[in-house]
């Protein structure tokens, strides 16, 4: 098979508009779908980061006080009431109070300092406050240090301000602040005048936040032993025993309720497991993943489509020119090869066009929405996802041409 | 002839049945999802309050220092308390509000042996008028029920139907976290969207609220705001005193000026307030304030999604394609009947009445593209929960406007796209094709 480029190109130039469109197309594909696939694999990355939290076993209750002007001695008698009757379920292996949890969206943060007068923050870090059961309940990994004892534990009231002086931070955290690995015993500010020492580190603990802001300061998350007896409500988060997460989150309610009936638990958010609020705070991440990989699907199937289209009806127009190449000795392999050869050329031009709008496109989402630079590799697939869907599509229509016979040369058409 | 054009184009469909039907699912899926997009943008996008949007304007003052701020200077998004209470003493504008979010529960009583869940805010008088909220039965309370800390509360419709089976409850006392509130007004449904006037703790979707509560009352009943509260620096506070003095913003605050005069005199006052704060030693910068309205306030909030803009331009893009697409395949369908068309012209019609003809046949692949395209907007609109958040999803419906805009745009994206064909299918030289059959 020969590369008849001259003939090729003079036999382009006769159908310049079709060849444009298809070229044209191809360009504004390849714009797209690279952009698309860079936005799908970008939100696969987050919707499948790890919590550091045993999902399977674990739930959340957001238990909300019916008097909101109760005292914090009364609000922290309940509470421990509640943990106790919680911790007794046959199905539960733990539970601990808390102001948030991982995945929540949005949530308590603070600024974290070095020094007590230090105005530009080093970082930022969310905040979780918790008891001796917190770890466990959780499942966490302690990597370095000691949980918290429950001495260490301390009464926080509402709107009121307590930095505890120990704190276990997530490994992300002790990295950031204390990049020599020595993080152990050392301590920081969080929006605090007394410092916070670290006495454990965990290896996972993701932020209650996915949006922006935290996913700048990703994973970067602390835990202070604190009940936050705030009047308004608690977060219990619960582990079952394993297998029994059902069981755990029917009975649950019913041991609070018995504990006291002053409680809201009836909202749809009240006791959610971790499969429904990794959904929830996912929502429109995983939706762009449906709808780009939607997009990108249907389009290469319509250029694809757009190309088998206008090869056919130029195998048609030129059923006569291929009869005379045949009847002059062209083999078939050469009809084939001349067709994919003009597809390949088209392509070419198309994907080098294509490269440039693909580029802008990103250029354009970068400065509009805060998105990263696409790296080079998308455009590499899509370059040849785009040559190969070319191929593929020409191929039909092309080997329809390979059999016109050479009898076709005498007839007028 | 028009009509007879339409009929030719209407049989001409059935006609290279493979091209026509590629060209009409290019033009269905394109136009449907756009549409689809589209639905979400308008309904995220839309301005809530237009009749006032140009009137109602929120100060920002900054209390953080340019140290502490937000990135390019940007004071809090919210006021902390001294900060509220001197805009409040002032009056410097005709109307205006500062509020925050509280969190309640209905006592349980009659009935309802369990309390239930009451959210809402905690304003000042002018809130439903400068908010135009509408009242099903009484009404707002007055400046002087601000000043006297009145328990007044008004409920809303769906809080009223719950408690009251709907009837006039104004007069009635309901109890709410304890305390006693006689109910003076119940309002009609009520929910802009975006929720244009709290920014700050919602994203612009939220539910209805279903309390709204006298600010002066809240605060001495220190109840602690359930909405955004950002501070900057060390927190000390132990108590309610020392929270509502601290740097703690929370407060929202928003005027009603009527008259660009009357924003530029509100403007000064907020630069004259913030000197002042600067030479008592409060503020140790230059004052840096804003006067945002609506429309600018929404903007700089975000509140319409990035999701819902990547979306639609995306689609808008992949609607290009699909009509890049059908030019291509309406240029092989026309030509292919050139010597048709050659038969024609030498029988004595004009390019125009070719031309005409083509456009029109184009225009009927456009309806059924549309057609097409109406059902795929149909099903996607009603699956929008998978790409968005319910509250965001729910706004997005099929109404009588977007079944006619869809029909409308396949048609004349594809007529459009169908002119340069039709003028190469006007242009066939008819000499040629007769020679050639």
């Amino acid at each position: 098979m020969s590369l008849e480029i001259k003939p090729i190109l003079v036999a382009l130039r006769r159908h310049k508009a079709g060849t444009l469109l298809i070229a044209l197309q191809i360009a504004l594909t390849l714009a797209i779908v690279c952009n698309a696939l860079f936005i799908i694999h970008q939100r696969l990355a987050i919707v499948s980061q790890p919590s550091g939290v045993d999902e399977a076993d674990v739930f959340v209750i957001a238990n909300r006080w019916a008097d909101t002007a109760q005292s914090t001695t009364q609000v922290d008698a309940q509470v421990r009431a509640d943990l106790l009757a919680l911790r007794q379920l046959p199905a539960v292996r733990d539970a601990t109070p808390s102001s948030g949890y991982p995945l929540q969206g949005g949530g308590w943060d603070n600024f974290v300092t070095m020094t007590p007068d230090q105005t530009k923050p080093t970082t930022d870090a969310a905040i979780y406050t918790g008891d001796t059961h917190f770890i466990d309940t959780l499942g966490l990994k302690l990597i370095a240090g000691r949980n918290f004892r429950s001495d260490d534990v301390m009464v926080m009231g509402t709107q009121q301000s307590i930095t505890p002086p120990t704190v276990i931070v997530s490994k992300a955290l002790a990295d950031r602040l204390f990049p020599g690995g020595d993080a152990l015993g050392k301590s920081f500010y969080a929006m605090g005048t007394t410092p916070s020492t670290i006495i454990g580190i965990v290896d996972t603990l993701h932020r209650q936040g996915v949006d922006q802001w935290s996913q700048a300061h990703a994973g970067q998350s602390l835990i202070w032993p604190l009940r936050a007896d705030d009047s308004r409500g608690i977060f219990y988060i619960v582990r079952a025993k394993p297998g029994q997460l059902a069981t755990a989150m029917r009975e649950a309610p019913k041991a609070l309720y018995a504990q006291s009936r002053m409680r809201l638990l009836d909202l749809k958010d009240s006791i959610q497991d971790y499969a429904t609020i990794r959904h929830k705070v996912f929502d429109s991440d995983r939706g762009m993943v449906i709808l780009m990989s939607v997009i990108s699907i249907v389009l290469l199937a319509i250029t694809a489509a757009g190309i088998v289209g206008l090869t056919s009806f130029w195998v048609g127009q030129r059923r006569k020119q291929i009869g005379v190449r045949r009847a002059l000795g062209a083999t078939r392999n050469d009809i084939l090869g001349y067709f994919l050869t003009e597809n390949f050329m088209i392509s070419l031009a198309g994907v080098a066009l294509g490269t440039v709008l693909a580029l802008a496109f990103n250029l354009w989402m970068v400065t509009h929405f805060a998105m990263d630079h696409m790296s080079l590799a998308y455009i590499g697939v899509g370059v040849l996802v785009l040559l190969l869907l070319g191929q593929g599509a020409v191929l039909a229509p092309a080997l329809r041409a390979s059999r016109v016979s050479p009898i076709e040369a005498t007839r007028t058409a | 002839m028009l009509a007879y054009y339409l009929e030719l184009g209407l049989r001409s469909l059935r006609r290279n049945p493979m091209l026509t039907a590629l060209m009409v699912m290019a033009i269905g899926f394109g136009v449907a999802a756009s549409m689809i997009t589209w639905s979400v943008f308008r309904a995220v996008s839309g301005n809530p309050i237009p009749d006032k949007s140009a009137q109602l304007f929120t100060p920002q003052i900054d209390s953080w220092g340019p140290q502490q701020n937000l990135p390019h200077n940007e004071p809090a998004e919210a006021l902390d308390y001294v900060d509220a209470t001197a805009l409040m003493h002032a009056h410097a504008a005709k109307r205006q509000t500062v509020f925050y979010m509280v969190g309640m529960r209905v006592m349980p009583g009659g009935s309802r042996e369990l309390p239930l869940n009451a959210n809402g805010y905690a304003v000042t008088s002018d809130f439903f008028t400068m908010f135009e909220v509408p009242f099903r039965y009484g009404s707002g309370w007055s400046a002087q029920d601000d000043h006297a800390r009145a328990a007044d509360v008004v409920i809303s419709d769906t809080l009223n139907q719950k408690l009251f089976g709907g009837a006039d409850s104004v007069g009635r006392m309901i109890n709410l976290g304890g305390h006693g509130y006689r109910v003076v007004g119940v309002t009609h449904h009520w929910n802009p969207k975006p929720r244009f006037y709290d920014l700050f703790s919602t994203q612009g979707f939220a539910d209805e609220p279903d309390i709204y509560m006298v600010f002066n009352r809240a605060i001495d009943l220190h109840m602690h705001p359930d909405g955004r509260n950002t501070c900057r620096g060390s927190l000390s506070f132990t108590n309610w005193q020392s929270y509502l003095q601290s740097n703690c913003a929370w407060i929202t605050p928003w005027v009603e000026l009527d008259t660009p005069a009357e924003v530029a005199s509100y403007r000064r006052f907020l630069t004259n307030y913030a000197a002042e704060q600067q030479r008592a030693g409060r503020f140790n910068w230059a004052p840096n304030v804003r006067l945002r309205d609506v429309v600018q306030w929404m903007d700089y909030e975000q509140v319409v999604p990035p999701e819902s803009r990547i979306s639609l331009v995306v689609s808008l893009g992949f609607f290009v394609i699909c009509l890049v697409n059908t030019i291509g395949l309406l240029l092989a369908k026309f030509l292919r009947r050139s010597g048709e068309i050659g038969v024609r012209r030498a029988l004595g019609a004009t390019r125009q009445e070719i031309y005409t003809q083509y456009l029109i046949e184009a225009g009927t692949v456009g309806l059924a593209g549309g057609v097409l395209g109406l059902l795929f907007t149909a099903a996607g609109v009603s699956s929008v929960g998978i790409l968005f958040p319910p509250q965001i999803a729910r706004l997005a419906h099929l109404d009588l406007s977007l079944v006619g805009l869809t029909l409308l745009v396949a048609i004349i994206a594809t007529v459009l796209a169908a002119f340069y064909p039709a003028w190469r299918a006007a242009h066939v030289q008819p000499a040629w094709q007769l020679k050639s059959n």
